[in-house]
């Protein structure tokens, strides 16, 4: 018996404890990237080893695309931790993509300020640009389509981050063209209001 | 006022050591290690500095709360993790003038006693650590960062750790969690991190434009620095201003200026000259303020006393195109999204609250449903281990403080009445049980 009412989650809470998908493939880091971890974990005390595993994570992901439970599994062997550590971790931050993604991860930010900007109808020209919804990924794997929260940047509002690169300033009557300039040029395509300039936030 | 943190940002080479060293770089750095700990303490506790990161809490109380007789190594942790809407001064000054925070964080380290800084920054600004790590190489080469700093006899190391989003790991505590490689949740407290902080050792936790004032008030002195401001609020202040303004953007300005003057002066006015209906001063996590209540000192006491905070100073202009409840909803939605989940009253008030909201913004809301909301945010304000409960409630409290009637508009008509042509189109995603 329960005193309050259904209520309706919709999506798993942050805090919730998922598992990383196995793709039932072994996983173990390049040499090089077995090297540059090891230089890593240098930054810390030997009592503050666990700090490496975000970065030890950020290896992974650049090596195998997302983190897979293998990787999980790996990474717990390098820091010399439990994997439930680095689980825990993982499912926790929603940079590290716990099943496969498509090779251009287009991130609208929709908080407030965006919002005030447009982000709302961003998503919705890309929706219908990139042949995906929000969470979700083209038949052909080349966008996934995400709806993140405020990146820090405000006055370049709408904000659009693809991969690791930034989009500034996206009217959403410019969000097709992007979206074909994507499907051409790749990151090349990225670009905005204040990107890279001297005048940035001015 | 002059610029001074951001005086050269518009210069293309501003970012560069060999640029900051031409214009008196690591010179404060210089003046600090001729002095003893406890002296650079007592001048920036004279200088007034208030933390820049949201709580305004004095960065040189901060500094001597931490306890220095210990045989535990002391560390400062810099919070370069800006993720409070409507903030992104940190962003620009990491961008534009990295060697000053570098200064900053030695300078720091020299009045703790710490041998090593950690500047933890949001995963998202990797074009920004980009910059940070190749000047931060740039300096360690030039001897201003590792061993004998400057020939002075002063070593101490500066390390950069990527963030992996978290909105909670702005919180100092959950960001010591996260710098360990846990989870970004907060600690119960006390202990304080200067007490028991990083790795159990006292620690000292500085936003990013916090310390970047420390060079400035060295160089300057803390008579000059405070001087700058109205009392007890001295220096410059980044003001963040973003939403329906005509110019977005990071302003610096003297914390005697006005909300008027940054919003009107500053960043233009309202976009399209369209009239203005509100403004959250500083940051999403503050109450609203009304058009009438603009003539106010944009300091933290000013802003105070008006009723609100200027918390991260990340001001967010609304016109009259914006539906208040819609506004409540996209800040609950945020924070549902960001709550770390370690306190029940938040991890499941703010989904109660997105339900409520979400429901009156569909027309299926009820007059009942405004007292529901009241008492849902009641239950979570205060009873949760650190702010963002206080941060999560406000939105729906000050939206149905302010603006009762447009709340009751939505019920009474079974619609949103002030639709936008700048919001979505389609329906918006209804979810079921």
């Amino acid at each position: 018996m329960t005193f309050h009412p259904k209520i309706d989650y919709r999506e798993l809470h942050r805090s919730a404890r998922q598992l990383p998908y196995d793709d039932g493939k072994p996983f173990t880091y390049t040499d090089e990237n077995r090297r540059r971890f090891e230089e890593i974990a240098k930054r810390y005390p030997p009592e503050g080893r666990k700090s490496a595993i975000l970065p030890a994570l950020y290896l992974v992901q650049r090596q195998l695309g997302f983190v897979s439970l293998n990787a999980v599994h790996h990474v717990a062997e390098v820091i010399g931790c439990t994997p439930a550590d680095v689980e825990d971790v993982v499912s926790f931050y929603t940079m590290f993509y716990t099943k496969p993604v498509g090779q251009y991860v287009v991130q609208v930010c929709r908080t407030l300020p965006c919002a005030l900007r447009g982000a709302e109808r961003v998503t919705e020209e890309l929706t219908s640009a990139l042949g995906t919804g929000p969470n979700g990924t083209d038949p052909t794997g080349t966008f996934t389509l995400i709806e993140v929260e405020c990146l820090g940047a405000c006055d370049r509002a709408p904000l659009v981050m693809v991969n690791d690169g930034w989009h500034e300033c996206l009217a959403p009557e410019d969000a097709k063209a992007l979206a074909a300039d994507l499907r051409t040029r790749g990151e090349a395509a990225l670009g905005g209001c204040h990107h890279g300039k001297a005048d940035a936030g001015k | 006022m002059d610029p001074i943190l951001t005086k050269f940002v518009r210069e293309p080479n501003s970012y560069t050591l060999d640029f900051y060293l031409q214009h008196e770089g690591y010179e404060g750095l210089r003046k600090a290690l001729a002095m003893p700990p406890n002296d650079v303490i007592e001048l920036v506790k004279a200088s007034g500095l208030k933390g820049r990161g949201g709580a305004g809490f004095p960065a040189g109380m901060k500094w001597q709360f931490v306890v220095k007789d210990t045989p535990k190594p002391k560390y400062i942790v810099c919070n370069a993790d800006e993720s409070e809407p409507g903030t992104f001064k940190d962003h620009l000054l990491m961008e534009r003038n990295p060697h000053l925070l570098f200064e900053g964080c030695l300078i720091a380290c020299h009045a703790i006693g710490a041998k090593v800084a950690y500047i933890y920054i949001r995963g998202e600004f990797l074009h920004v650590q980009n910059i940070l790590e190749q000047q931060l190489a740039a300096a360690y080469a030039k001897g201003f960062v590792g061993r004998n700093v400057m020939g002075l006899g002063f070593d101490c190391d500066i390390f950069i750790h990527r963030g992996a989003g978290a909105y909670e790991a702005g919180e100092e505590t959950a960001l010591l969690e996260s710098l360990e490689g846990k989870r970004a949740q907060p600690r119960l407290k006390p202990p304080f991190p200067a007490v028991s902080g990083l790795y159990g050792a006292p620690t000292a936790v500085n936003n990013v434009e916090t310390l970047s004032n420390v060079p400035v008030i060295l160089l300057r002195g803390a008579e000059w620095y405070a001087a700058l401001g109205p009392e007890k609020n001295g220096g410059p202040k980044l003001y963040c201003v973003s939403g329906h303004v005509a110019k977005p953007g990071v302003y610096e300005a003297s914390m005697k200026t006005t909300l008027r003057e940054l919003i009107f002066d500053a960043a233009g006015g309202v976009r399209d000259g369209r009239p203005l209906k509100a403004v959250i001063p500083g940051g999403s996590s503050v109450p609203i303020l009304l058009p009438h209540q603009l003539d106010i000192e944009a300091s933290f006491d000013g802003v105070a006393k008006a009723g609100s905070l200027l918390g991260s100073a990340g001001i967010i202009v609304l016109d009259d195109t914006t539906c208040m409840v819609w506004l409540a909803e996209n800040l609950l939605r945020f924070y549902r999204h960001e709550s770390c989940g370690k306190c029940t009253p938040c991890r499941e008030g703010t989904q109660w609250l997105l339900n409520l909201l979400e429901k009156i913004e569909r027309g299926e809301g009820e007059m009942k449903d405004l007292a529901l909301i009241e008492s849902v945010a009641g239950l979570i304000a205060g009873k949760t281990l650190c702010a963002f409960g206080d941060a999560a409630a406000t939105p729906a409290l000050t939206t149905l403080k302010h603006f009762r009637g447009e709340y009751e508009a939505h019920v009474r008509e079974a619609r949103c009445t002030v639709p936008a042509p700048w919001r979505r189109r389609s329906a918006a995603p209804v979810h079921s049980h």
